[in-house]
């Protein structure tokens, strides 16, 4: 029965409550996180991955800042119903480059984890104008004023810098070189279009947003999407090898 | 717990826990027996699953589990399952040919409802639900065409798509007549009564028929046709049914003429199975505009 009392110090002394809060959830992390970090099948390596490039990578924080994660995921799951629809379930190491990662958590519109190359971007550009003009049943907001705004992107290397600080592997060379690759990127037969795609393997430069004069937001959020999905070819994964 | 048996709450009768503030104390209101027994249970049940399932991290894997069960296991095996279930009339639709699907009531119905869900998911966001189209986008209902509504035709161009980076695509492009200063203002505007003239749509005042027929047979018959009937091999499109893919009023005309036009239908060959693809074309052929 005294052990049942015993309790009476925590309720007593602040404390030693938070104390013993703090020590609670450290073996909680201590056993669901930490192993994820070591066990073979949580860290596997995929051929094809690269970090985004720079009109990607600012097309992502487009992507952030207007918060489609909060009604899109990025992430198929291992089941019948999602790999019929959506194609290969999500590999872990299709994030490897995602920090923040946006799997997202609910499903108002559908998952955009393989949506790249799924759709035009005449499409994609007259979809994020007026969802409703293609999509008549759609409830997704209009964001018209993606190719009406210019890209802010002098700033760009700072962003590649702090990604590579959290361990995105990119390069001195791409550091140096970002703003002029997002121009590559979204221009049409731009002659630095060769050397992006040096630096980043199967990049695709064209004029994404169908006006060839400016270098919109819409044309790095289309940029963006385009990609999604698209950097590891399935037909070389060996999904028996990586059962483990 | 001794001295709970001393405090009965008057007014409800319960034991208190003993605990006082300021005058005030608590009930002590134990949880129902059922409930928490039920709780201890779960525990004991959770055991279980240490077992049978993947649970334990060790140093470079994690326990197994008696069943050997794997999420990536599983959803191979749930698709081995339904292919299975399908695996009959999906072989018979990949070894039919077109004409045959259409013909056998079964292959037929198959072939529908499963076009029906492919299209839902990959056609539908340009072409429509139920393939009514949008503007810029071909309705499939109807029976015009711009690259043929046979069978064949329609296979064709899901297949290889329209200007897109297959090798096969389908191509063919309205010049921007404008942009690229082939013609002049006045000359796109009179052509652009003209069309509207083809299909008995009314003219501004002060058009000049002559004017615009002539600009037209320079420019515009070699892939729309003398009478503007167009032509399937070029995707150029009839002027003259009264259906338009971007609108019948002036302004959209002129816009087409001086900017040209180019929309892109992607390639699907390699992205959907052959099966799927067959299903497709008989399903978007039967959706009512079909030619035989």
């Amino acid at each position: 029965m005294s052990l049942w009392h015993k309790h009476a110090i925590f309720e007593k002394n602040s404390i030693v409550l938070v104390i013993g809060i703090l020590i609670a959830i450290a073996i909680g992390g201590l056993i669901e996180i930490v192993p994820l970090f070591y066990l073979k099948n949580t860290i596997e390596k995929v051929d094809g991955m690269r970090p985004y490039t720079p009109l990607e990578l600012a097309g992502r924080n487009i992507y952030v800042r207007e918060g489609c994660y909060l009604c899109h995921s990025q992430m198929i799951r291992p089941l019948r119903d999602e790999v019929e629809r959506y194609g290969h379930y999500s590999l872990a190491a299709e994030s490897i480059y995602d920090r923040p990662f946006q799997w997202g958590s609910k499903r108002t519109g559908p998952d955009l984890a393989r949506v790249g190359g799924k759709y035009s971007d005449d499409w994609h550009r007259e979809h994020l104008r007026a969802p409703r003009s293609v999509v008549p049943g759609s409830v997704m907001p209009d964001y018209s004023w993606l190719a009406a705004t210019d890209l802010d992107f002098s700033r760009i290397n700072d962003d590649l810098s702090a990604q590579a600080l959290l361990g995105v592997p990119y390069s001195s060379d791409m550091i140096a070189n970002a703003k002029a690759d997002v121009v590559a990127q979204a221009t049409n037969d731009n002659p630095d279009a060769f050397e992006l795609g040096k630096r980043y393997p199967k990049a695709q430069a064209r004029d994404f947003d169908g006006n060839a004069a400016r270098i919109t937001e819409a044309d790095a959020l289309i940029a963006y999407l385009q990609v999604l999905g698209t950097l590891v070819d399935f037909k070389l994964y060996n999904d028996k090898a990586n059962i483990r | 717990m001794t001295t709970h048996d001393h405090n009965i709450d008057k007014v409800t009768g319960t034991p208190t826990t003993g605990h006082e503030w300021d005058g005030l104390q608590e009930l002590n209101t134990p949880l129902p027996r059922w409930w928490l027994w039920t709780f201890y249970l779960t525990i004991i049940w959770s055991v279980g699953y240490w077992v049978v399932y993947p649970a334990w991290p060790l140093l470079s894997s994690a326990t197994e589990g008696m069943l050997g069960w794997h999420t990536r296991t599983a959803v191979v095996e749930d698709l081995a399952a339904l292919n299975v279930q399908r695996g009959p009339l999906v072989a018979k639709l990949e070894a039919a040919s077109l004409d045959e699907i259409a013909r056998d009531p079964q292959m037929l119905e198959f072939a529908r409802a499963q076009g029906r869900a492919a299209f839902a998911d990959n056609c539908a966001p340009c072409h429509g639900t139920g393939g009514s189209g949008a503007k810029g986008y071909p309705n499939l209902n109807d029976d015009d065409w711009l690259w043929g509504g046979k069978l064949a035709d329609i296979s064709q161009t899901i297949q290889f798509g329209v200007r897109s980076a297959h090798d096969k695509s389908r191509a063919g492009a309205m010049p921007a007549f404008g942009r690229d200063k082939i013609l002049k203002s006045e000359e796109i505007s009179e052509v652009a009564d003209h069309v509207r003239a083809l299909a008995g749509l009314s003219t501004e005042r002060g058009f000049n028929p002559e004017v615009g027929r002539k600009v037209f047979a320079d420019n515009c018959a070699v892939c729309h046709g003398e009478q503007g009937k167009g032509n399937r091999e070029l995707g150029a499109p009839d002027l003259t049914d009264r259906i338009w893919l971007y609108g019948s009023d002036k302004q959209t005309i002129m816009d087409g003429i001086r900017n040209g036009r180019g929309a892109v239908m992607p390639h699907w060959a390699g992205r959907l199975n052959p099966s799927t693809i067959k299903a497709l074309t008989v399903y978007v052929h039967t959706l009512g505009g079909g030619e035989k």
